[in-house]
């Protein structure tokens, strides 16, 4: 034991231990993706899509196992599939777009039983379901960092040189075409940039939770801030807080008294969930507030 | 130097017909809008007003006939043509003030990362002035009331300098107040911005202050000239294919179509006989 006030919040070996270096480093960098990628979801009414792929990663999760490549590999390959074949199914009406990934969701899990099934039977390992769904923070290959870390900056980089086109059109799909915007083109751009976030946000937390870390941080800032970069900003950071904050109860409660360690996955997801709730009831009193101090003048002027 | 120029047309539609789903939505529409002028498209619901407008913005294909702005076909990616669709449904949850949204149609097709210059927020605060948007441009875009949100959408469309601004059924859902407030900040707009307007509405009483000339649309076709030309018993009931009245009662103007037993009122109804 050394430095007593230190040990209070950082259990001993934190800092030194290189399975929590990969897991801030990598889960870091996808959450603060997650958090820009996760504010344009929400604002463009396509949550549906992103847990959608969130399932369907599960396919390519357990694909990916049963074959012995990395995981990253079949998460990826899955978000490029899906993408692909929902924007060809989809039409550009927002309920096309919904029956359409409810489609080939629908697909994907289907497959995704069988794999899972063999992946427990074949191969006779009960760890494959359980780093598929949640996710494997601790575990996370030294190798996978570079890809995540690569892939993430790549998503940045195209929501950033797509940010104004993108939420034109997600103002209004008209005005933005009589303008000039490639509607169509931008919509399947960011479906592929989704289809990739949902992914990488899988290695870190699972299939199951990655749509939390997605639109969990983004909901919060939304209520936060109305301007969109700030929204964006305030999003990355509380993906940040919630899985850098995850990592160390769940290295942490390793040492705690008792039976067993929290799974990183949850405490990632838990304290993100409990911002929201702070944020959400903040909204709440402020409207309550308001409404009640100035009662709307005139509802139609 | 196309013919339209030549006549002085911002924009011209000659013979435009429309065939959606097997039904003809427009049939032989002809009729021009020249620089400046305040145009209102008058016609019931179903009437055709909104394919006309997406007719002229090159979001539609005419079936035949031929459309004209500043001379050439089509105003598809037009920078001289602004527009405000009918129905803009604002989520509320949008993180947009009402400033970014007139910023969006500046530079919002463009690509790449935004510069916020002193210019370009200048410009955006100068255009909230103009509609009188100045008081609300930090609101949540989803907060503000239909009135609000129009002014807005109105200064989005016009800060990308159009010479024409279409404008679908902007007064629908607007209380009688709002709605003169925008027909008379569109009256302004147009004179001192000079730009033309052709504002779509099932009503054309609010407008008749501010309209210079009307496209009055029935079933399909349409009829265009003065508000004295075009609305009379008999051009109208031409246009309609039966007998219908135009009655002037107290300043304003009603249509109806009756028979000894029934009357209905076609267009133009009076406030006080509008169902609410
Ligand atoms: N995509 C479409 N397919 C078939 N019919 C359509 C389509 N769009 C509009 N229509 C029909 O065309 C007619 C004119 O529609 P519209 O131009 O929207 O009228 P308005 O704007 O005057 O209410 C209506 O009868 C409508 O049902
Ligand atoms: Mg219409």
């Amino acid at each position: 034991m050394n430095g007593l006030s230190a040990n209070v919040v950082f259990e001993a070996g934190f800092f030194s231990s290189s399975p929590v270096h990969v897991a801030l480093v990598a889960g870091g960098m996808v959450a603060v993706m997650s958090g820009v990628v996760g504010v344009f979801t929400v604002v463009r009414g396509q949550s549906f899509a992103g847990h959608a792929f969130s399932d369907m990663d599960t396919t390519g999760g357990s694909a990916a196992f049963l074959l012995g490549v990395g995981t990253l590999w079949g998460f990826l390959a899955v978000a490029v599939a899906a993408a692909g074949a929902m924007e060809l199914l989809g039409v550009e009406r927002r309920r096309g777009r919904d029956v359409a990934t409810g489609v080939v969701l629908g697909a994907a899990l289907g497959v995704a039983a069988l794999l899972l099934f063999w992946d427990t039977t074949v191969s006779s390992t009960t760890g494959a379901t359980t780093t598929i769904l949640f996710g494997s923070l601790f575990t996370i290959s030294g190798a996978t960092v570079p890809a995540t870390v690569a892939f993430s900056l790549a998503i940045l980089a195209a929501a950033s040189v797509s940010y104004r086109p993108l939420l034109f059109s997600s103002l209004s799909a008209e005005m933005a075409r009589v303008r000039g915007v490639p509607v169509r083109l931008v919509g399947a751009g960011f479906l592929l940039m989704l289809a990739l976030a949902v992914a990488l946000s899988a290695i870190t937390v699972g299939a199951i939770l990655s749509t939390a870390l997605l639109i969990g941080p983004a909901a919060t800032a939304l209520r936060l801030t109305r301007r969109p970069a700030a929204a964006m900003g305030a999003a990355a950071g509380i993906g940040l807080l919630g899985v850098w904050s995850g990592i160390l109860v769940a290295y942490d409660s390793a040492q705690w008294p008792g039976h067993h360690g929290w799974p990183a996955s949850f405490c990632v997801v838990a304290v993100i969930f409990v911002l929201y709730l702070v944020a959400d009831l903040q909204g709440w009193t402020r409207a309550k507030r308001t409404a009640t101090g100035q009662d709307r003048m005139a509802r139609g002027g | 130097m196309g013919p339209a120029e030549a006549s002085g047309n911002l924009v011209s539609l000659d013979g435009i017909s429309v065939w959606l789903s097997g039904h003809e939505v427009l049939r032989d529409v002809s009729f021009s809008v020249r620089p400046g002028e305040f145009t209102g498209l008058i016609g019931s619901n179903g009437a055709g007003k909104t394919t006309i407008l997406r007719v002229i913005l090159g979001l539609q294909e005419p079936t035949a006939g031929r459309v004209l702005v500043k001379g050439k076909a089509g105003a598809r990616h037009n920078r001289s043509v602004g527009y405000v669709p009918q129905k803009v449904l604002i989520d509320p949850d949008l993180p947009l003030r009402a400033r970014d949204v007139v910023g969006l149609g500046l530079d919002g097709h463009r690509f790449g990362l935004s510069t916020s210059s002193g210019v370009r927020r200048r410009r955006i605060e100068e255009m909230l002035g103009a509609v009188d948007a100045a008081g609300f441009a930090d609101s949540r875009m989803g907060n503000l009331s239909g009135g609000e949100q129009q002014r807005v959408l109105i200064a989005h469309a016009l800060i990308g300098q159009p010479e024409l601004l279409l404008l679908d059924e902007p007064l629908a859902n607007l209380d009688i107040a709002s709605g003169h407030e925008i027909v008379e900040l569109m009256r302004r707009v147009a004179t001192e911005h000079h730009v033309a307007v052709l504002l779509s509405a099932h009503d054309m009483n609010p407008l008749l202050p501010a309209m210079e000339r009307v496209v009055y649309v029935a079933a399909g076709r349409a009829a265009s000239g003065t508000v004295d030309e075009v609305v009379r018993s008999e051009v109208l009931s031409e246009l309609y294919g039966h007998p219908v009245t135009v009655l002037r009662v107290e300043g304003r103007i009603l249509v109806v179509a009756g028979s000894h037993d029934q009357t209905e009122i076609l267009a133009s109804a009076p406030h006080w006989l509008e169902r609410t």
